[in-house]
């Protein structure tokens, strides 16, 4: 079986033929979040193509819905919907859009708006926790979407409600797409933020999948609390050239470059197999 | 006079369907006192969610709890959660199809004399623009607990937008002909069709009686589903009569009015009057003062419909 490593690299491939034959998407993005994503659906959340449609399973919600190509390549590797599909993104009348869409098999909540998926999380985790049920939730945010006021709204009541079956990750990447986060607005001190409003506060390198896996473990058994995980990660994770590289929010590659990307994600992937 | 507001009605009828349903959930954001929701709050407090004064929150959380079978119903002031919470209200309920009745409480001019910034003169323009999303405007006590009856048996999203003031009854209360999403005749005439929503479909009544007095036959349609609009209904009142009239607590853009116009001119085309707020902050006072200062009563309803004939 593939382990999970070489799987990140797998999904990139995937994430950069995406982009690639869509001529848009948002590959820096995609490729940070890209093991966070692998993690959590190969490692720990509990939801299949099975059982997305029963009341007990977990939970997820890509809030920063532009990285959505990251979130196809790892439903399609899933089997929600037909790896072939992936060749309508972004194609006139596909329901494969540019953000996260409810017609799609595994997708349960529009996003695209940013600053939204907290308090939506918040909402599924309260349900969870009248029905004593047993399933998690989870949310991916960005950094630059962390000036939404809206998240510290959510932030505020996942705190007062001490929402333990709620974990969300804050994809650290330092980048937005006018530059870096700390020119645009300043992200540094999520720490004392996030355990002002009551919240557990974990970090992990959020490339690494073995720290990924170990922060997920920490944040399921922590009581009492919601926890939120720092991924510090790299935009364009992966590739060389891409990487901390604003440019590449939502660049679409040349056939060079497109070419050599490939070559060195296979490499990686390899590497990693070994 | 009846002296029970709407917004009472409501929670009456979520009171006696969540003692059997224990996924009825009320949620708020400090807003049960004004909604009329603390008897609920007391009587099912594991059915009720606080979220603070943070409208676009109370949204996104109902939306959650929805798509994990909940039947959901977010009270707030009509004028921050139409318009404050609308992004919220377009992805996370209208266009991720969640179960949310969204409750506008004290829409309109009802808080008078709060000024503009607690008037919700746009919320109709704001939420029918949304694919998905429903809108109605209830008349009276006997069609609020018709129309949530109604909604409590459907699982899509709407928004229902309430006075805060007790008003007058249209219907009695053995008789309210209430249909799902089709528009109630409150009588037929053949001279003028009147036109109304929510709480001015009781001065359109009292209008059609004081033209009736000089001969003037009115047909009056309380449009409580201002969408999906009752295009028929529209259609059959406006075609047999000289001109109609529309009469809404709302901006004269994109309101009741607007969309008659549109149904009117595209199949029957003749003059329509739109009486509505005009496009400036309507000015502070008891909520029957402002209505009065701009025309919203019966006396100004019926000479404007006079003067089209």
């Amino acid at each position: 079986m593939e382990n999970l490593k070489a799987k990140s690299f797998a999904l990139r491939k995937d994430i950069l033929d995406i982009v690639y034959r869509a001529k848009a998407g948002h590959i820096g993005g995609d490729f940070s979040v890209c093991d966070i994503l692998n993690v959590l659906y190969n490692k720990h959340m509990n939801v299949t193509p099975e059982n997305i449609h029963t009341s007990n399973h977990d939970r997820f919600i890509l809030s920063k819905g532009h990285s959505v190509e990251a979130l196809y390549s790892v439903l399609a590797d899933k089997k929600f919907f037909p790896k072939e599909d992936l060749k309508t993104v972004s194609q006139f009348q596909s329901k494969y859009i540019g953000h996260p869409n409810i017609k799609v098999n595994g997708i349960e909540m529009c996003s695209g708006s940013l600053g939204h998926g907290l308090s939506v999380a918040v909402g599924m985790a309260i349900a969870g926790k009248m029905d004593q049920a047993d399933y998690r939730v989870y949310v991916v945010m960005g950094d630059g979407e962390l000036a939404e006021g809206s998240v510290w709204e959510g932030a505020m009541c996942a705190g007062h409600y001490k929402l333990d079956n709620l974990t969300a990750v804050v994809d650290r990447n330092r980048l937005q797409i006018t530059g870096c986060t700390e020119e645009v607005m300043s992200q540094d001190s999520q720490d004392e933020r996030w355990a002002s409003f009551g919240w557990n506060v974990l970090h992990a390198a959020g490339n690494d999948v073995d720290a990924l896996d170990e922060a997920f473990t920490k944040a399921k058994a922590f009581q009492g609390k919601p926890t939120v995980i720092i991924a510090d990660t790299t935009k364009g994770s992966g590739v060389s050239f891409m990487e901390n590289q604003a440019g590449w929010h939502h660049r679409v590659p040349t056939q060079e470059e497109y070419e050599k990307a490939m070559v060195e994600l296979e490499e990686r992937r390899v590497a990693a197999c070994e | 006079m009846n002296k029970v507001a709407n917004k009472q009605v409501i929670c009456d009828v979520l009171m006696e369907h969540a003692q059997t349903d224990r996924n009825i959930i009320v949620t708020c954001s400090d807003s049960r006192g004004s909604a009329s929701l603390t008897e609920f709050g007391k009587r099912f407090p594991d059915q009720m969610i606080e979220v603070g004064i943070a409208e676009q929150s109370l949204v996104s959380v109902s939306a959650g709890m929805a798509k994990c079978g909940k039947k959901v119903y977010a009270a707030s002031p009509a004028c921050f959660l139409s318009t404050r919470s609308m992004e919220q209200v377009k992805v996370d309920v209208a266009y991720s199809d969640t179960n949310v009745k969204l409750i506008g409480i004290s829409g309109g001019i009802s808080y008078g004399a709060l000024g503009m910034t607690h008037h919700s003169a746009q919320d109709i323009a704001a939420l029918a623009s949304i694919p998905n999303m429903r809108v109605y405007l209830p008349s009276d006590r006997f069609q609020t607990k018709a129309l949530m009856e109604a909604l409590l048996q459907d699982d899509k999203p709407a928004y229902i937008r309430v006075g805060r003031n007790a008003v007058d009854d249209v219907y009695e209360e053995d008789d309210v002909p209430f249909v799902m999403d089709h528009a109630t005749v409150v009588c037929e005439g053949e001279d003028v069709a009147i036109i109304a929503c929510g709480e001015m479909v009781r001065p359109a009544k009292d209008a059609a009686k004081l033209l009736n007095e000089k001969g003037i036959s009115a047909t009056v349609l309380d449009m409580y589903c201002v969408k999906p609009i009752d295009k028929e209904a529209v259609i059959k009142a406006a075609g047999k009569a000289k001109a109609v009239v529309t009469v809404e607590e709302h901006s004269a853009y994109g309101g009741l009015g607007s969309m008659v116009t549109q149904i009117v001119c595209e199949n029957c085309p003749k003059k329509v009057a739109v009486m509505a707020l005009p496009d400036e902050p309507a000015v502070g006072g008891k909520s029957q003062e402002v209505f009065d200062h701009y025309g919203l009563n019966a006396q100004t309803i019926s000479q404007i419909a006079e003067s089209l004939l």
